[in-house]
């Protein structure tokens, strides 16, 4: 319990501080002004729930292998706080592209990956909710899950036949992009403050999960008696 | 080499059950016709609007005619009764679902072969000097619809609302396909056709990627 405690304060003082920094810190973009601000948290979700649905991709993977249901706890947890993470990206994606770009929507190709990976992961939520026993409801969605993350670098490649309207990768990006030195720590420090987020959230999750289950066995004990 | 003659032998049963009926092959082209007619009246038919959309269009059609013509492949064994057998009867249960791929695979074909004559004709787009790489495009792209079709379709046998749920899985895994066909399909169709091979290229690296997962994972999809 302490432990988890401790988590959560970690990740709360760090989030807080990433938000005081892209604020206060990260000096003011030229062209775009306040706005670019949001970036740091708009990337750092993003890289946070790509991470988690990785999570889940494991998870998914050693369910399949090892038929233990603590790696299902671990897919669902993991699924349900990346797909969290992605909604936060695709909420702020149109606040900064509306001052920016002129309109709240637009069929780039980063923007749509995003909502078709959203989509999958919906799907595998939906999924689960539709098989009542616990083993198949595992197996079944577990091997969906693999499915749906072979199916994300196809979705991004194919995508990027389109032509795309998205700032082009400044991260890890070709010559001549890259950030300022201060907005670069900025970043990183925003991108590991959500990653311990989002490990908090998926801890939680995961003992939700896990107690859902006991109850579970020990409802039909009694159901039994 | 008993994959192959297993293979051929679920093949034959898969091909006799349909051509017995021609349920699934005469449902699938009616509703593929259906959509093809009502598109015409959501946009301007004879424009060049129309021309452009055509091919989306077409793609779109298939895959939601396969969305449906999908949800027979493992229920129909369920409902019988006979997926257990058919598991004993195999050595390797990829033989079932290679068997049902190419099957799916054959009857997408020979619904979209049913159709093209109609769709040149109402949308005014003449298909015969770029039918052989048309059929090409159309039989990659098919193949991966049936691949993941065919996997999917084992998964949704098992849940509940199982018609509304086999769409809903496939339709956004099916995304790279649409995409990426609708432009190679687009680009050939134009008034200067240019034959977009990279594209035919990727759309093979799907079916690959799908039909590796299958051979890894299928025989999990098929637990009792």
């Amino acid at each position: 319990m302490a432990k988890r405690i401790t988590l959560g304060a970690v990740a709360l003082l760090l989030v807080i501080a990433s938000a005081y920094a892209s604020f206060y810190i990260a000096p003011e973009e030229r062209t775009m002004g306040v706005i670019q601000r949001i970036f740091y948290f708009h990337v750092a979700s993003a890289w946070a729930g790509f991470t988690a649905f990785l999570v889940c991709f494991i998870g998914n993977l050693l369910y399949v292998w090892k038929r233990s249901e603590k790696y299902d706890w671990l897919g669902v947890s993991s699924a349900e706080v990346g797909l969290a993470f992605t909604t936060v990206v695709l909420i702020t994606g149109p606040i900064w592209a509306h001052p920016v770009w002129g309109i709240w929507w637009t069929w780039d190709a980063r923007l749509t990956s995003t909502f078709i990976l959203w989509l999958l992961y919906v799907s595998y939520l939906l999924l689960r909710t539709l098989i009542e026993e616990p083993d198949r409801r595992a197996l079944l969605s577990s091997l969906f899950g693999i499915f749906a993350f072979l199916d994300v670098p196809l979705v991004f490649g194919a995508i990027r036949w389109w032509r795309t309207q998205h700032p082009s990768p400044v991260i890890m990006g070709g010559q001549g992009s890259g950030l300022e030195p201060t907005m670069k720590a900025v970043f990183f420090f925003s991108v590991i403050a959500m990653h311990v987020f989002m490990t908090f959230l998926i801890v939680e999750r995961y003992i939700l999960e896990k107690t859902k289950a006991e109850v579970d066995i020990l409802r039909r004990e009694a159901e039994a008696q | 080499m008993s994959l192959f003659s297993n293979t051929a032998t679920l093949l034959g049963k898969e091909l006799r059950t349909e051509f017995r009926s021609r349920e699934l092959l005469t449902t699938t082209a009616v509703f593929i016709l259906i959509v093809l007619v009502l598109f015409s009246f959501a946009v301007t038919p004879g424009t060049e609007e129309a021309r452009q959309f055509a091919p989306g269009l077409l793609w779109l059609a298939i895959l939601f005619a396969s969305s449906l013509m999908f949800q027979s492949c493992f229920l129909r064994e369920q409902t019988n009764d006979t997926l257990s057998s058919l598991r004993l009867a195999v050595s390797d249960p990829f033989s079932i679902f290679l068997a049902k791929l190419i099957a799916n695979t054959l009857f997408l074909l020979l619904t979209e072969l049913i159709m093209l004559p109609f769709f040149a004709l109402f949308y005014n787009i003449p298909l015969w000097s770029k039918l052989p790489v048309l059929l090409l495009v159309l039989l990659v792209g098919s193949l991966g619809i049936s691949i993941a079709g065919t996997a999917i379709s084992a998964i949704s046998a098992q849940a509940r609302m199982r018609e509304l749920l086999l769409p809903l899985l496939l339709l956004p895994l099916l995304t790279p396909v649409l995409v990426v066909s609708s432009l190679v399909t687009g680009n050939l169709l134009d008034r200067e056709p240019i034959i977009q091979w990279k594209g035919i290229a990727f759309l093979a690296v799907f079916d690959l990627v799908f039909l590796t997962a299958l051979w890894l994972f299928g025989e999990y999809l098929l637990e009792e």
